[in-house]
């Protein structure tokens, strides 16, 4: 099913998708990888404030090219998800709502994003210049000295994406292929 | 005796990274084309059909065809009759791979130490691999590789006694437990013979060799082949979704091994698999 979404992401919204929707997002995500993740967790476990507010948020495993003159943003894919899963379930039980990646995730990210209501988007890996063109807006947040995995603020327009794991645990890499297989 | 000053080596490798990140080989483009006609799976052609269109757009725009600009692995073929002057020959990649990527707003990614971590700032250092061979010309190849698909290689010790069996269970186990993760369709490099190390290095070399050049050993060639088709009967698919193409191209380098052994490394890449050869 085709779904055009606005951010912020409610639960009611993210526990309405399906794995395999085909979903469009337009509104603001914010982008965090593997350094940025451990800074995010390290600053809640010492009860700190954190630089974003994580409430229906959606967060990007994104760390992109630099902006050449005159662009927004440089190439900008989806990096692997899976380095990200001992940190997510904390961001999860903060209010966090969508995570946009690539590749699989842990059973413990599951359990999370069933009880606390998120989801996970697959963006291509691999179309950096194609997932450039629809980020409108870059403005860095926070972690500047991490370069690339700095926490930016993005604003999307119609980001092409594909639910990959909904709230009920439903995975698309199992079903696609085991439809693929019976077809 | 030919005299080559360095600085050519390290303009040459600035050209090299920023042609390599912003436009795909055009073996792996005809790979991609030819798999997107032959996919029958709805959401596999869809997804195939944009990353045709991100190859495209990123030639256009001259952004990278992806963010991950990878770790900068050169590999240089030095001509014995070359008399390298003007600084040390380390140094003068280090520049050009450095200028490429600070100049070329490619993406920094490269840490100093591995546990303690710190991004160097400009992708250096390079990953470099040097051989001589006859002759008074240098033959530079850059391979910028990004580590989505590179964590998902491996390397196995095999026993003779497990034979040609043996070699295809693990490269299928392999590709089955790189699964979405590596931006499949991926590109598979193998290494069979060696030792340890050079296992791994004829896997990652294998990446160089365009897709529709096979092994010029017809049993290698015949096995590429026949290896592919093994994979793609997988039907894990473009980015893990399901369908037939799970891989563009499986490529396998060898070499005489000993009595006691059989290394086999499988290097994994994506259909990002960048290479750009130049001769100085």
């Amino acid at each position: 099913m085709e779904r055009h979404i606005t951010l912020p992401l409610t639960e009611e919204a993210a526990r309405s998708l399906r794995a395999g929707d085909r979903v469009y997002l337009t509104g603001v995500v914010y982008t965090s990888r593997d350094a940025g993740h451990q800074r995010l967790c390290r600053a809640l476990e010492r009860g700190e404030k954190l630089p974003i507010d994580l409430k229906d948020a959606t967060i990007y495993y994104v760390g992109p090219t630099p902006a050449p003159p005159g662009r927004v943003i440089g190439s900008a894919g989806p990096t692997t998800s899976g380095r990200m899963d001992a940190y997510a379930p904390a961001l999860l039980a903060q209010g966090a709502r969508g995570m946009i990646g690539k590749g699989a995730r842990s059973p413990q990210v599951v359990e999370a994003m069933k009880r606390y209501g998120g989801v996970y988007f697959g963006a291509i890996g691999g179309a950096g210049a194609l997932l450039a063109a629809c980020i409108k807006g870059c403005r860095l947040i926070a972690y500047e000295d991490l370069g690339a995995e700095a926490l930016r603020e993005l604003y999307v327009e119609e980001m092409p994406l594909y639910v990959v794991i909904d709230s009920r645990g439903e995975n698309l890499y199992e079903l696609g292929r085991a439809a693929y297989l019976r077809s | 005796m030919r005299e080559l000053d360095v600085a050519a080596i390290s303009a040459c490798l600035e050209r090299l990274c920023v042609r390599a990140n912003t436009r795909l080989p055009e073996d792996v483009c005809r790979a991609i084309d030819d798999c997107a006609q032959r996919e029958t799976w709805p959401m596999a052609r869809e997804i195939l059909g944009d990353i045709q269109k991100n190859a495209r757009l990123a030639r256009e725009t001259g952004l990278p065809v992806c963010q991950d600009t990878g770790m900068a692995c050169v590999f240089l073929e030095i001509g014995q009759d070359v008399h390298l002057v003007g600084g040390a020959l380390s140094q003068a990649v280090n520049e050009g791979v450095r200028r490429g990527y600070v100049g070329g707003y490619l993406r920094a990614s490269v840490v100093a130490d591995p546990i303690r971590r710190g991004n160097t700032g400009d992708n250096t250092p390079a990953m470099i691999y040097t051989d001589l061979v006859p002759g008074e010309q240098v033959k530079i190849t850059l391979c910028p590789k990004g580590f989505g698909s590179e964590n998902m290689s491996a390397i196995r010790m095999l026993k003779p006694s497990a034979g040609l069996a043996g070699i295809e269970d693990f490269i299928l186990e392999t590709v089955e437990a790189a699964g979405p993760n590596p931006c499949p369709p991926m590109v598979i490099g193998v290494g069979i013979g060696g030792t340890f190390d050079k296992v791994a290095l004829l896997a990652k070399k294998a990446l160089l060799r365009p897709l529709d050049q096979r092994n010029p050993d017809p049993y290698y060639g015949a096995l590429e082949e026949a290896l592919l088709a093994k994979v793609n009967a997988l039907g894990i698919g473009p980015q893990g979704f399901g369908g037939r193409t799970t891989a563009l191209g499986l490529n396998i380098e060898v070499l005489p091994t000993h009595i006691a052994g059989m290394p086999c490394a499988v290097n994994i890449s994506c259909h990002v698999t960048r290479h750009e050869t130049e001769v100085l």
